[in-house]
């Protein structure tokens, strides 16, 4: 039996190259505007990629006078694209080093409303100093201590997900009440950075639990990775034994600290995140690779095909397209690999509308607090 | 001088102003019912659209209150969706200053204004208890006399963010690979709640930047507001209230060296509109009985008496004795600074009509603030707008989504043919539509 792969693309300004915004065919004003980014997601979308994720960080980008130095925030930018599309699931990074979790879990909720069960997120750190600077509440951290952070953001994010059951509302006219309170909890959550009370102020999401993904860049991620439903593990070296030592921290964690009997899947949804810039002519191809961050392919289609079949004999469950243009690439990416890629049986059909977790084949998870409904 | 009435229309709110019981009440959580209002009032030519905001649920005698529709979206996730569906209407989110950082306000906030090509505003609210607190890293943690220092403090250094490029920063030349001049959006800022530093990553909006609305009423509030809003959304919907508030909040902008036309004041108002003036006082009277039940009276009146009051009745007499002031039975809600008043006030009028406590809660705590036929209407709120008791209003519907079809379908068209509101927008952004400089 063949497996199919998901795909995801990655939207960040004008594309992962930072030259991207001075191609011919690219207006830079409508990086500002979300254009760029809205036709990126609609063309993806066409194809049947199954998600688009949304760069971002708290501080600003470098201030380079060369390079896009403005940045939309990735959740507002994810919220815009969602009515305007309706099968690609979006997931806008988010950092939880020097936000609110209260905040982060409700507007994460609501971007599932407003796609109607395609949102999530890509739970991120700071860890920077300009981060800390912009806030100037806590000084920057080590990787270690905002990542072990980070993973309690997530998970109480996912109690306050749960603090309303799903049929809390029950509009009794007979009793005059709203909603049952019996079925809303208190997560009376502690961690050892915050206490939150709950419960949340926005009633369960259609997913149940919106799409939580971890980009592994760097080791100390590896459990909040190992925790999450989507990883993004970028670069192609070594693919297998770091694949294996994901899974095997899912295992670890599945024995030692069950997900509250959560219907989970035994391992998150690994995807190879790779800079893709497409080409058939190699020359062309070198140019406009020039002075390029590192990118994992450069040149045809037919050879990157290759590549995701050989990424997919190495463990993963899919790929992450970092293109190096918005305009350039992704449309080579929606018009010929995605075929390409269908027409090799690597990949299912476009598709029909439906929720984000129903696209990766993962259950809506039952609700912590519910009663049992054996 | 003929004035413009400026109009904006509040989704539903979580108390009993918002009837769930009937029939045509909707989902307060689906996008659709976002979408359906904002379509409405964008079709009305109104102003903006407005969104509150709660942080906790609320709770009664240490239980989460069960009686009111609850449980609403993150205000600026949902106006960044419809901008989407919206192309002219302004999108209004009301964020606490207390519980989020200036920088990720300014950046969430111009986000949105960008997304929407300059639609944006903040609704500029303060909490400080600590029961609010307990869903927050910081906790409960302010004076309640600071709320206002680091509110102001806050907005100050959001519009210095929003200032922190000039218009010729962001240069986008291709040709010679300049984006953006270097050393846009630099800040650094040292107060008494606040010690940040670094640079802000987005240059002004089409409309500058985000109109800023205040709701505070005391005398900080306002204060507050004359210095820095441009917007005041107010509680004093009444002819002779609004115009007193109309009075003191304008009187006191020349000392900021502001002009009146520079701050807008627009009462929240309920309004019932039906053929007739006689149908509407009925309609009016039949959706008071919607809003409060035999419990909610309870509740209502707990409030006001700010103690338990479960032994009592709600279809007896009022209950005996005199409110407390300060309690908290009542969590997460406005409650009375001076409360015996209108415990008098309630007992005469029950006294003179034979009134039950829920009749009487039906009678003096909901009652519209316009009831009548469209001209009636119409003729009232032009009358409210040129004798300055408002320069417009934001209309609070008793049903989502639906409250305001009605309104825009009836009382739009006479107010434009009255030449006292637009027939179509002038402008593309929210400063323009509510005659704002830049």
């Amino acid at each position: 039996m063949s497996r199919r792969l998901i795909t995801a693309i990655e939207i960040d300004g004008a594309g992962g190259h930072p030259a991207a915004w001075r191609g011919s065919e690219v207006d830079p004003a409508a990086i500002l505007t979300g254009e760029l980014a809205l036709r990126a997601a609609q063309r993806a979308e066409a194809a049947g990629v199954d998600l688009a994720t949304f760069a971002d960080a708290l501080e600003a980008p470098a201030d380079v006078a060369d390079r896009v130095s403005v940045r939309l925030d990735a959740l507002g930018l994810a919220a815009r694209i969602a009515p305007a599309t309706d099968r690609i699931g979006l997931l806008p990074t988010i950092t939880v080093t020097h936000t609110e979790p209260f905040h982060v879990q409700a507007s994460v909720a609501t971007l599932d409303y407003v796609s109607s069960g395609r949102g999530g997120w890509v739970a991120d750190v700071s860890s920077s100093a300009e981060a800390a600077a912009v806030i100037g509440r806590r000084e920057p951290a080590p990787a270690a201590d905002t990542w072990r952070e980070a993973r309690y953001v997530v998970d109480v994010s996912r109690h306050l997900w749960d603090s309303w059951e799903d049929d809390a509302i029950i509009r009794d006219s007979s009793t005059g009440r709203f909603i049952d309170r019996d079925r809303i909890h208190y997560v009376d959550f502690e961690s050892p950075t915050f206490i939150i009370k709950g419960p949340s102020i926005v009633p369960r999401p259609p997913q149940g639990h919106p799409i939580t993904a971890v980009r592994l860049n760097v080791p100390e991620a590896l459990e909040a990775a190992a925790e999450a439903d989507l990883v993004l593990l970028p670069g192609v070296a070594e693919l297998g034994e770091r694949v294996a030592a994901i899974r095997a921290a899912a295992e670890e964690q599945e024995g030692g600290r069950p997900r509250g009997g959560q219907a989970g899947p035994a391992s998150p949804r690994i995807l190879v995140s790779v800079g893709v810039l497409l080409d058939e002519d190699p020359a062309a191809a070198a140019l406009r690779a020039d002075g390029a961050i590192r990118l994992d392919h450069i040149g045809g289609v037919e050879r990157l095909a290759d590549l995701i079949g050989e990424w997919a004999e190495a463990g993963v469950d899919g790929v992450h397209l970092r293109p190096a243009s918005l305009e350039v690439d992704v449309p080579v990416i929606a018009d010929r690999l995605v075929p390409l890629l269908r027409a090799r049986k690597l990949i299912g059909p476009v598709g029909r509308p439906g929720t984000l977790r129903n696209r990766l084949g993962l259950r809506r998870p039952a609700n912590r607090y519910a009663e049992s409904e054996q | 001088m003929t004035k413009q009435i400026h109009l904006a229309a509040h989704f539903p709110g979580v108390n009993n102003t918002t009837v769930w019981s009937d029939p045509e009440s909707g989902s307060q959580i689906d996008f659709a019912s976002f979408k359906h209002l904002a379509e409405t009032a964008e079709r009305g030519t109104f102003d903006f659209f407005f969104l509150a905001e709660g942080l906790r649920l609320r709770e009664v005698k240490g239980k989460i209150h069960d009686l009111d529709v609850v449980g609403r979206p993150e205000s600026l996730t949902v106006l960044s969706a419809l901008a989407a569906v919206t192309r002219q209407l302004g999108l209004a989110a009301t964020v606490n200053s207390t519980f989020n950082e200036p920088y990720e306000l300014a950046k969430r906030l111009a986000t949105l204004d960008h997304l929407s090509g300059g639609r944006a505003a903040w609704n500029v609210v303060t909490s400080w208890d600590a029961f609010t607190g307990e869903n927050f890293r910081r906790g409960g943690y302010l004076d309640k006399a600071d709320r206002y220092v680091r509110a102001q403090e806050s907005l100050r250094i959001v519009r210095k963010l929003w200032d922190s490029w000039t218009e010729d920063d962001l240069v986008l030349a291709q040709a010679t690979g300049v984006f953006a001049r270097e050393g846009a959006g630099a800040f650094a800022d040292e107060g008494a709640h606040f010690d940040i530093r670094g640079r802000f990553g987005l240059p002004p909006s089409p409309q500058g930047r985000p109109v800023v609305i205040q709701a505070g009423d005391s005398d900080q509030g306002r204060e507050f507001a004359a210095s820095s809003a441009d917007v005041i959304f107010s509680r004093h919907g009444t002819f002779e209230a609004g115009q007193t508030f109309y009075k003191d909040v304008k009187s006191r902008l020349a000392r900021y060296g502001r002009s009146e036309e520079s701050l807008k004041i627009m009462p929240a108002v309920t309004v019932v509109v039906a053929d007739t003036d006689a149908e509407a006082v009925e309609k009016a009277q039949h959706i008071r009985e919607q809003q409060v039940s035999g419990p909610t009276a309870l509740v209502l009146a707990e409030l006001l008496w700010g103690r338990d009051l479960s032994a009592y009745d709600p279809d007896g007499p009022l209950p005996s004795g005199d409110p407390v002031v300060g309690s908290s039975v009542t969590q997460g809600r406005v409650g009375y600074n001076d409360p015996a008043p209108v415990v008098a006030e309630w007992r005469a009028q029950a006294a003179a009509h034979g009134w039950s406590l829920r009749e009487t809660v039906i009678n003096q705590q909901n009652r519209q603030t316009f009831i009548g036929s469209p001209s009636t209407i119409a003729e009232a709120l032009n009358r409210h707008v040129q004798e300055d008791a408002a320069d417009g209003f934001v209309l609070v519907p008793h049903l989502t989504p639906g409250g305001l079809d009605d309104f825009v379908d009836r009382v739009v068209p006479l107010l434009r043919e009255r030449g006292v509101f637009r027939s179509e927008y002038a402008g593309t952004t929210l400063r323009s539509h509510l005659g704002l400089s830049a």
